[in-house]
Parts: structure tokens; C-alpha cells; sequence
């Protein structure tokens, strides 16, 4: 740093400066002109597509937690049904089987489905006409302990030692169905939020390179006064990192006012059976700045060191 | 000045600040506008380079500033060959210049005083380290009341005197000047003159590229004399 006082310069009375009354500017602007016009679009953007993958997020998680809950409860129960032997009737038969199967092991309860019962399950499908002419199966719901069931082997082999016809059916087969259509919704749902993340990504590296197309006598000036790539590239990071902070905040909190609605008129047990949203799932989306600002400071520095290396040797 | 570089590129010390050896020069797809030139400038040596526009003069200080590379021969600066130099080492050589721009080369959004602090802040100082000898400067150049106009706010004259504080305020071992004192009065451009000689007698290297060639003769440096790509044979200005 040049010193003037070193220079000894005859024209310049140093000891009239009076430098200490130098009023010193405060605060530094930033090296890189102020936003461009097409900035707020840009955060517009990153803020609609925050609030998306922040929707996303939470349907992931709503669905997950449903499908478990619909795989422990069909996991804690069995149904059998029962075929009357000659000379007995169908009642009598479900009452025999339901007091068998309550006294094996992991069984909590068993008790027979009643023909009334059964009507009344299937009243709201069929109508009351043809209900009393219908044969219907004869049922037995059974309740299995949560932690050690008892298995629809073990289940089956009470019943045939008890001299019982009967199927046993431990709801294996919805719940698999259960578990891959909620997987299945799981991968969509997080499918949505890499793509709007990628989205994202686009969309900042696209900001980035248009703001060194569009401040291309900028980044000469820092260049020739020896700024380095990676301290111009780290501008445009700072910037589109900030950007993309603010704009997750407020995707997120636009998400976070959505759901909250949603869970307010649904209740404890959320909007849908479908996808219960719970208060909890709004915690989800307190990272989203944090990981839009992320998406930004790679997506910038990617753009902007290809842009700047590109013009590799010529300075 | 500045430390050594922290670069890749090896220095080694030399008496000679720039030596380029048969140095041919044109623009993409365009003949050559220098032609095997041979130029040595020793260290602490003050020379004017002068020639009709056209001569080449912008573009051998843009071959300097390495802001361009040679089509033929080699470039050495405080020792080290340049010619081919990796872009990420290019900084640590141009933090060890300084450049005053024809076209200034100021930032519009930034006040004076940033713009001459500009080569400090890039290199990671802190403010309260330089401010006074920023503000310094600025007086010294005539922008002492000027130090928070944008440069749209100055006039021709003040953004020269503003790109020449900005080029000195490191105190540089190379100065290369474009035109400085193209858009100053003349008692402006004999206190600059006086400046660039006052640095030149602490040990910088100074290059200036000028058409006046009055102030090249009072100055009583070596002058250079660019024709047609060619660097006619050194002269010493009449003092």
C-alpha cells in the first residue's frame, strides 16, 4: 500500500492533512452491481418451487406415517372364516372357533362376527333387499397381542387341532399392497422435491450466467485488479445464495401457513386418512432455507467457474 | 509493496521487470498488430511508449497486463514466463501491477473511495487499515471532496485521476498506464507526471503509453516508439 508520506512529495503538505478528521466512509457496498431487474422474478420462482418441494416433503412423510399405521393395524388383526360341519351350524361353529383361537398365544381377542354384524358392515353396499336372502361367510375378527402376534400358522393349527374348518386370513396380502402403494407414494413425493430442487438449481445457474453475460465489464475490472475466479464466483454465490434463502423462507412459511390450515380444519386426525398431517410435519420444512441457500452456492459456483474458465489464458 | 505472490508461478529476482523477447500479437482472426517485438524494462526503470493510434500500443499493454497472450514468442514479468501462464495464477501477478485503463475501467455502483480501494479489498484487507491512505490519495489527486460521487457523477478528468490513485494505491512494482493523463489539464498532468516519477524513485517499474509527447519529453524518461507493430529503437527524451 502506497504511503504518501513516504513519497515525501514536495507539493504535498502532509502535516496539514489533518487525517485524523477524515471522515471515513462506512459500511461496504458489495463488489457486484445492485440485483438486476430480473431478480425478484428469480426469487418469485425459487419461492414457488420451495413451497412445492416443502408440499412434497410433507406428503412423503403423511403418507409414510400412514401406510404404517395402516400395516399396524391390519398386522394386529386376523380374520377366519369358518365352515360349519355337518349336523352343526354356522354360529355354533364361529363360537367354537372364536373361543379356540382365545386361548393361544399372542392372541388378545377373538370373538365371532355375528350375521347381524355382518349385515350391518354390508348394509351400506348392498341395501336392505337382498341382505336377508344372502349367504353370508361365517366370520371370526381376531385381535393379535402388539408384541409378539400370534402367526396365521399357529393360528390354523389351533383351529384344525379343535376340529375346525376354517381359513385364516392375517391380512398379509393388503398389507404388502398397503406398504407398496405407500412406498410407491413415498418415491413420487420425493421424486417432486429432487425435481423441484433440480428446478432450482436451473434456474440460479441460468441467474448466474446471465449476470456475468450482464456484467461482463465488472468482472474485467475485478479480474485486471486481481480478483481470482474463485473469489468472483463466490460474488455471484453470496448473492444467489442470499436470494435463494430468503426465497426458501418464504416458500417455506407459505407451506407452513397451508398445512397448518389444512390441519386445522382436519383435526387430530389430519385432513385425509390418506395423508394425515400432523403438527409435527411442519418442522420439516424449517430446513428449506438452509437447503435452497445450498442448491444456490453450488448451482452458482458450478455456473460461474464454467463461465469464468471458459475464458481460460485470455485473462 | 506487496508480498510475493502466492502462486504457482516461480519469480526469481531479476534487474529486468518485463522482458519480452520477439513477440508477435494480433486479434482473433485479424493480421498481426505487433511484430517481433524486443523489449526489456529494467526494474525501476521509467519509460513513455509512443506511436501514432494503431501502433499497437493498447495491445502491448494489454500483452502486459495479461489480459491477452502472444501469437509468437515469449513474455517474462519479475522473472517468470508468462507467456503461456495458467489463468488461476494470473492474479498474483497483476496484484503485483499497476494498471491505469484508457477506458478507466471504474465501478459505477461503487463511490471513489471504494473504487481506489478496490486492488486493497480484493485482497482481503481490512478498511479501517487503508482508509486514510485511500483518503489520502484521493486528496492528493484532486478528489478529496469527491470520495463518495459514483463515477457517472465525475467528470472525464476525475475518473482518470480516480483509475490512476486506484492503480498506485498498492504501491505496485509494475505501473502501466494507458493515455493517464489523456483527459487532465496540464497542471493536473505534470503533478500525475510527478506522481508516477515519485513511484518510479521508490523502485516501481514504469510503463506509460502516451500520445503526448511533450509530457514524454519533459519528462526526460526513455521513450519507446511503436510503428506499425515494430518498436523502433530506444531514445532518451530530451530533458
Amino acid at each position: 500500500m502506497i504511503r504518501l508520506s513516504v513519497l515525501r512529495l514536495p507539493s504535498l503538505r502532509l502535516s496539514s492533512l489533518g487525517l485524523s478528521g477524515l471522515r471515513l466512509p462506512s459500511g461496504r457496498p458489495g463488489l457486484l452491481p445492485p440485483a438486476a431487474a430480473g431478480e425478484p422474478w428469480l426469487m418469485t420462482v425459487i419461492a414457488v418451487l420451495c413451497f412445492l418441494a416443502c408440499l412434497a416433503a410433507v406428503a412423503a412423510s403423511a403418507a409414510d406415517r400412514a401406510a404404517h399405521g395402516w400395516a399396524r393395524q391390519l398386522g394386529s388383526e386376523a380374520t377366519v372364516q369358518v365352515r360349519p360341519r355337518v349336523g352343526e351350524t354356522g354360529d355354533t361353529a364361529a363360537a367354537r372357533a372364536a373361543e379356540t383361537l382365545a386361548g393361544v398365544d399372542g392372541v388378545e381377542e377373538a370373538a365371532a362376527l355375528s350375521r347381524k354384524d355382518a349385515e350391518d358392515l354390508l348394509r351400506p353396499w348392498l341395501g336392505d333387499a337382498v341382505l336377508p336372502d344372502l349367504p353370508l361367510p361365517h366370520l371370526v375378527t381376531v385381535r393379535l397381542k402388539a408384541d409378539a402376534p400370534a402367526s396365521a400358522v399357529t393360528l390354523s393349527r389351533a383351529l384344525a387341532a379343535a376340529g375346525l374348518d376354517a381359513t385364516v386370513d392375517d391380512h398379509s396380502l393388503w398389507r404388502g399392497e398397503v406398504e407398496r402403494s405407500a412406498a410407491l407414494i413415498t418415491t413420487l413425493a420425493g421424486a417432486a422435491f429432487l425435481a423441484t430442487a433440480f428446478a432450482a438449481a436451473a434456474a440460479i445457474a441460468y441467474a448466474t450466467r446471465a449476470g456475468l453475460a450482464a456484467g461482463r465489464g465488472v468482472i474485467e475490472t475485478l479480474s485486471l485488479n486481481g480478483a481470482t475466479d474463485g473469489r468472483i464466483a463466490w460474488l455471484f454465490q453470496r448473492r444467489f445464495a442470499l436470494l435463494a434463502a430468503g426465497a426458501g423462507a418464504i416458500g417455506a412459511l407459505l407451506a407452513a401457513l397451508l398445512l397448518g390450515f389444512l390441519r386445522f380444519l382436519g383435526g387430530s386426525g389430519g385432513l385425509s386418512q390418506a395423508l394425515p398431517i400432523a403438527w409435527g410435519d411442519l418442522l420439516l420444512l424449517s430446513p428449506c432455507p438452509l437447503l435452497a441457500a445450498t442448491v444456490a452456492l453450488l448451482a452458482a459456483r458450478f455456473a460461474a467457474m464454467q463461465v469464468l474458465g471458459s475464458a481460460r489464458g485470455k485473462g | 509493496m506487496p508480498s510475493s505472490p502466492a502462486s504457482a508461478v516461480e519469480t526469481t529476482a531479476t534487474p529486468e521487470t518485463v522482458r519480452l523477447s520477439g513477440v508477435g500479437f494480433g486479434y482473433a482472426g485479424a493480421p498481426d498488430v505487433l511484430r517481433d517485438v524486443n523489449l526489456i524494462l529494467p526494474r525501476g526503470s521509467f519509460h513513455f511508449l509512443t506511436g501514432p493510434s494503431g501502433a499497437g500500443k493498447s495491445s502491448l499493454l494489454r500483452l502486459l497486463t495479461l489480459a491477452e497472450r502472444p501469437r509468437k514468442g515469449t513474455i517474462r514479468l519479475f522473472g517468470a514466463d508468462v507467456t503461456q501462464i495458467e489463468r488461476r495464477d494470473i492474479p498474483a501477478f497483476r496484484r503485483r501491477m499497476g494498471v491505469v485503463f484508457q477506458e478507466f475501467h471504474l465501478l459505477d455502483h461503487l463511490s471513489a473511495f471504494e473504487n481506489a480501494a478496490l486492488p486493497l479489498r480484493l485482497t482481503h484487507q481490512r478498511e479501517a487499515a487503508y482508509a486514510a491512505d485511500v483518503a489520502e490519495m484521493l486528496k492528493w489527486v484532486g478528489l478529496g471532496d469527491r470520495m463518495d460521487a459514483l463515477p457517472p457523477a465525475l467528470s472525464g478528468g476525475e475518473k482518470q485521476r480516480l483509475a490512476i490513485a486506484r492503480a498506485v494505491i498498492t504501491r505496485p512494482g509494475l505501473i502501466v498506464a494507458d493515455e493517464p493523463t489523456g483527459s487532465v489539464d496540464g497542471v493536473m498532468a505534470e503533478k500525475l507526471l510527478r506522481l508516477f516519477q515519485s513511484l518510479n524513485r521508490l523502485g516501481a517499474t514504469v510503463l506509460i503509453a502516451s500520445h503526448d509527447q511533450a509530457l514524454a519529453e519533459r519528462s526526460g524518461a526513455r521513450v519507446l516508439r511503436l510503428d506499425r507493430g515494430r518498436l523502433a529503437p530506444t531514445e532518451r527524451a530530451a530533458a
